[in-house]
């Protein structure tokens, strides 16, 4: 037994293997740092825009027009008192904002940002094109509908955990509210799979090189929008949340860092589907017309305008429609878009079955 | 050999979850133990070449079932201390139960003479969800089809027993909301200089339509 763990030790610990850990990490921080940073400009974006929308300036005092904002909002929370509830349990209590926070970065693992810029080190093993994704799966697709269902079970346990009513209401709601979006939107995407002919989030923009999904799946794009915003728990469908009816839902309890992470994950979430929006129907890193002075540009500076368009969407919603009623919400979700997602899906595989796909 | 280093990994992680649901004084820790089990059990499936059982693992058992125990847990009202009476006079049948299950599967795993890969993967095709489906829907496709109609017939069986027709719940009839005008709701009066708003009989045209009718 001795012998054999001090071989797996050494077959493990060697050079190439400790090279391509480091360079994993490295590459996750690429990725994870900009997302972080992103959340925070987010928020900020949110808040400009509702200002300008209901005629106020939003924040302008911390940098250039509110610019430092969030950070300096970051630092308020923090140094903020922890306040833990007598009666809560005291595990989960502190588990919850983690088990949001995490699965919402954790997505961001799969999500190709396009074809590198820069050229080609071959010392360190990079081609001129390469994808720049941290892991290049087959079943992309899965991996982000799998990982985001992992986020309804941060705010269950909140709610059950802070051990007070209005939590409790707001997480019982929260949970049925993304549990029912998740199965139209999963069918909604498993017709995008079956328009591009693949699992894999490269391949599927790839198949979007002449025409967008956007266009033959435009019902299909709807919805899309319609239910990540249920499943992010956004405006109008924020009711795990509905401050006059539950003080503020399942993060009522919470307070310093702790609320901080439920926004940080609700912001992130909110970016990975928006993300996920332009990679199944927006054409992802693809400029809009493959011609000289757009396809210059670099395939991330595509990505992230889609992904911003799409958050101000979701942040025009929030200014323009009132919040649905509980509800209505299940009636949207469980008696339209789910037999619409359904026909919606039949209808595509029967084409694609008849005229094929676009694959690549 | 880094496998077998994650494949301790995952299974000692997986022993820990199932120890923590048997164990835990909490079932709301027996249901978090659920998780790590299933989790676990997901890494072991991707480990082994089967991405997509993985996946679907972690989508179905963790994304719905687990969320379906826990959201049970939290609405019924649960008093830990009698919940773990009576733990040791069926913890001996229950050692025995697992046991016996234990050895069934062992003696069905070294009897069957089965490779010890979950996905067999043949042909050129990297992506086991396309030998899966063609495994399905070919080879398979009877049993296949039985089961969904055997889980369809399961569903609308939950539904008829379960609903009800309530005569004591008032509903939302949610087309006549959204049908409802401006002109059911509200009279614009203008009243004359001086001599102020004179009371106005009236009845909206929805209800006065109603009351033409019968």
């Amino acid at each position: 037994m001795d012998s054999l763990m001090g071989q797996v030790w050494a077959e493990v610990l060697t050079l190439g293997n400790l090279w391509w850990v480091g360079f994993t990490v490295v590459c996750i921080l690429l990725v994870a740092v900009p997302v972080l940073l992103g959340m925070a400009m987010t928020t900020w974006f949110e808040r400009k825009i509702l200002g300008w929308m209901h005629l106020r300036h939003g924040p302008m005092y911390v940098g250039w027009f509110g610019l430092l904002q969030p950070f300096a909002d970051a630092i308020k929370l923090m140094t903020k008192e922890y306040f833990i509830p007598e009666k809560s349990n005291k595990l989960m209590f502190l588990l919850a904002p983690v088990m949001i926070f995490v699965p919402a970065l954790l997505a961001w693992a799969v999500i190709p940002l396009g074809p590198s810029p820069l050229p080609a080190i071959p010392e360190l093993g990079l081609e001129a094109g390469a994808q720049m994704v941290v892991a290049d799966i087959n079943l992309g697709v899965l991996y982000l509908l799998a990982v985001s269902s992992l986020g309804v079970y941060g705010i269950l346990l909140a709610g059950w955990a802070s051990n007070s009513k209005y939590p409790f209401l707001g997480a019982v709601r929260s949970g049925a509210q993304m549990v029912s979006y998740e199965v139209s939107l999963g069918l909604i995407v498993l017709s995008v799979v079956v328009l591009a002919g693949s699992m894999n989030l490269v391949q599927i923009v790839e198949a979007q090189r002449g025409m967008w999904f956007l266009i033959p799946a435009f019902p299909a794009f709807i919805m899309f929008l319609v239910s990540i915003l249920a499943e992010c728990n956004r405006h109008p469908f924020d009711l795990p949340e509905a401050e006059a009816e539950l003080v503020a839902g399942y993060n009522t309890e919470y307070s310093s860092m702790g609320f901080a992470l439920f926004f940080l994950g609700e912001y992130i979430a909110m970016i990975t589907m928006s993300a996920f929006t332009a990679i199944l129907f927006l054409g992802g890193w693809l400029p809009p017309l493959d011609i000289a002075p757009l396809n210059w540009l670099p395939g991330v500076f595509w990505l992230a305008l889609k992904i911003i368009a799409v958050l101000f969407f979701m942040i025009w919603c929030r200014g323009t429609l009132p919040r649905y009623r509980y509800d209505q919400l299940m009636r949207l979700g469980w008696k339209v878009f789910l037999p619409l997602s359904l026909a919606w899906l039949i209808l595509t595989a029967t084409v694609v079955k008849i005229y094929g796909n676009f694959g690549v | 050999m880094i496998q077998y280093l994650l494949f301790w990994l995952f299974a000692g992680g997986m022993l820990g979850g199932a120890g923590l649901i048997v164990l835990g004084r909490n079932p709301m820790v027996g249901v978090l133990g659920m998780l790590l089990t299933f989790v676990h059990a997901a890494a072991l499936f991707i480990l082994l070449g089967a991405e997509f059982l993985g996946l679907l693992m972690i989508m179905v058992y963790v994304g719905a079932i687990a969320v379906m125990f826990l959201f049970v847990l939290m609405t019924i009202d649960l008093d830990f201390g009698t919940l773990r009476e009576g733990f040791a006079p069926y913890l001996p049948l229950g050692l025995l139960l697992v046991l016996a299950l234990a050895a069934e599967l062992l003696v069905a795993v070294y009897a069957s003479g089965l490779p010890k890969e979950v996905m067999i993967v043949n042909g050129d095709d990297v992506q086991n969800i396309v030998q899966l489906g063609r495994v399905l829907f070919t080879d398979y496709v009877v049993p296949f089809q039985t089961a969904g109609l055997i889980l369809l017939t399961a569903m609308i069986g939950a539904i008829v027993l379960t609903h009800r027709p309530r005569s004591d719940v008032r509903r939302q009839d949610v087309g006549m909301q959204i049908f409802r005008a401006k002109v059911d709701a509200m009279v614009k009066v203008s009243p004359a200089v001086g001599a102020g708003v004179k009371p106005v009989h009236w009845t909206p045209k929805s209800v006065a339509k109603k009351a033409k009718k019968s």
